[in-house]
């Protein structure tokens, strides 16, 4: 192999592209899920339809939004409508296939935190918020998360939900009335988890070549379980990597030259 | 009908300190000069609303406009954090600001709803999270048809709605095109509307039937502002300055450099922002 190794993060947006399929229809989380997204386009997957909370369906940007508004995502689209019908027509409308989102913080049951550090009424950290995730995890067919794993991101209580996962584990989804699957695999830089099929308990399915379950362990903010046969992911393939660095390196040049 | 005003006087005319006040737009369209102008002219107490609140409402909230804030997402787009936004939830400065947090879903709803003159909207929204926890404006309801247990959000119908478009005809017509987000319903459910746009036209010329126009009788004033949606960007005139919304991370970090930078760029000039507005403040 001619080209530079993956690094970690690099890894990880491998994985979550293999994890999308061509006649996928997936709302796109900007970060990661959107560099994934995208990878899977311009890779094994060009008839995916990637979808952005801005309104944009089908777009088909040559480089990554810095935003979810973006020029880039509307110039490439085949149409975009307003937002209120992106939320209420397409997504509550149960059109998406896959929800691909991103978060500061996990729990064991892939509930998701993008509000606060600390308690709500006096954060430590006040973080964004929840935007388009706690519908866009209600209302995809499924959902795809990807985020690096450590003790701060994969922590054992949340303090707040922004996006609802599997709850308290079990059933706990349907009995809310939740139809859909919900978080079905969890993309982290390490490994890959997928909810147990009866605790819903995020469980180790695969380690990315070169990571150990030791390494998981050390990392994780809880007790992480791991399924009696463990899976090893094939690093990214050279063809793989060439074509995110020239989506990256794309991606550099056109948010650089609009600041110069 | 809608009355042609410069900036300074369709602000005047139209935003009092108190007022429930939107100045939405979805990453594009942001209408940053007009927001400005609320700034030069020190209005107090106002509620803000916008489903994004990003780098202009932070510049709002920091420089003590806001009393408080009806939101979805309060970040800076691919770049982190609001640090002035912060600064005011964690620590109150200039002042405390009340929050009131929604999700998109909810927010994009309840301006439809407040288009549409409903008292509420509703939807399946918030399903096991905690937002109803912390924000007693989100309440459920039942479906009087099925008994379903859905969500429910108090109307956004504003004093003020403020926004960008591309084009006014002469008439006071505006045109926009793009990422629309919520611009229409913001407009439709407000007592008052005024529009910033890049430039007035005699006629829109060909388009589609369909062409997203808001009459002249929906808008109160229109000031012609162009490039008053920079570093935010005009589709089919210029694009987002990403470079700038980087930098802003920066500025905004610390106090004194983020009122400093206010000082020069917003309180003594008139004039838009431009791409110069990032002299003498590099990290």
């Amino acid at each position: 192999m001619n080209v530079k190794p993956a690094t970690r993060s690099e890894t990880m947006i491998v994985a979550a592209s293999r994890a999308l399929k061509n006649d996928d229809v997936c709302f796109v989380g900007i970060g990661a899920p959107s560099a994934a997204c995208n990878l899977a386009r311009l890779t094994h997957a060009p008839d995916i339809v990637l979808i952005y909370e801005s309104g944009t369906i089908g777009t088909r940007p040559n480089v990554l939004p810095l935003s979810i508004g973006d020029g880039e995502l509307c110039d490439t689209a085949l149409t975009t409508v307003p937002v209120p019908e992106m939320f209420s027509y397409w997504l509550q409308g149960g059109r998406i296939s896959i929800g691909f989102l991103g978060g500061a913080q996990i729990d064991r049951y892939a509930n998701l935190n993008t509000t606060v550090i600390g308690p709500y009424d006096a954060p430590k950290v006040r973080l964004p918020g929840g935007g388009g995730a706690p519908e866009i995890g209600a209302h995809c067919k499924q959902t795809f998360i990807t985020m690096a794993l450590n003790r701060r991101t994969f922590v054992d209580q949340l303090p707040f939900i922004t996006s609802f996962g599997h709850g308290r584990g079990g059933d706990h989804r349907r009995s809310l009335g939740l139809t859909t699957a919900g978080p079905t695999r969890v993309i982290a830089d390490m490994c890959i988890l997928e909810p147990e099929a009866e605790s819903k308990e995020l469980t180790v399915t695969a380690l990315y070549e070169g990571v150990t379950r030791d390494d998981v362990t050390r990392e994780c903010g809880w007790p992480v379980r791991f399924a009696d046969t463990l899976a090893t992911l094939p690093a990214p393939s050279e063809q793989e990597l060439r074509v995110l660095r020239d989506l990256q390196e794309r991606t550099r040049i056109a948010h650089g030259a609009v600041a110069a | 009908m809608a009355e042609f005003l410069d900036l300074q006087t369709a602000i005047q005319s139209t935003v009092r300190d108190g007022d429930v006040v939107a100045l939405e737009g979805f990453t594009h369209l942001i209408p940053f000069a007009a927001g400005h102008e609320i700034i030069r002219q020190q209005r107090r107490d106002l509620t803000l609303i916008r489903m994004t609140p990003d780098i202009l409402y932070d510049q709002m909230i920091g420089m003590g406009v806001a009393r408080a804030l009806r939101f979805s997402w309060g970040g800076n787009p691919g770049v982190g954090s609001l640090h002035r936004f912060r600064d005011a939830v964690e620590n109150g400065w200039p002042h405390p600001l009340l929050i009131e947090e929604h999700a998109h879903a909810a927010m994009a709803a309840a301006y439809q709803s407040g288009a549409a003159n409903l008292p509420f909207a509703t939807l399946r929204g918030y399903i096991g999270t905690d937002h109803p926890n912390v924000n007693s404006q989100i309440r459920q309801i039942v479906c009087p048809f099925t008994a379903e247990r859905l969500a429910a959000v108090a109307s956004i119908r504003c004093d003020v709605a403020v926004i960008h478009a591309q084009r006014a005809d002469r008439n006071g017509n505006v045109l926009l095109e793009g990422i629309l987000g919520v611009q229409r319903e913001a407009v439709l459910g407000a007592k008052r509307a005024v529009v910033t746009v890049e430039e007035i036209v005699d006629d829109f010329g060909p388009r589609s039937p369909n062409t997203t126009i808001l009459p002249s009788w929906v808008i109160t004033a229109i000031a012609r502002v162009p490039r008053g949606a920079f570093p935010s960007y005009a589709q089919g005139y210029y694009p987002r300055h990403n470079g700038f919304y980087l930098a802003w991370d920066e500025i905004s970090r610390d106090r004194d450099r983020f009122l400093a930078w206010m000082q020069r760029y917003v309180l003594d000039r008139r004039e838009v922002l431009g791409p110069d507005c990032l002299q003498g403040v590099a990290a």
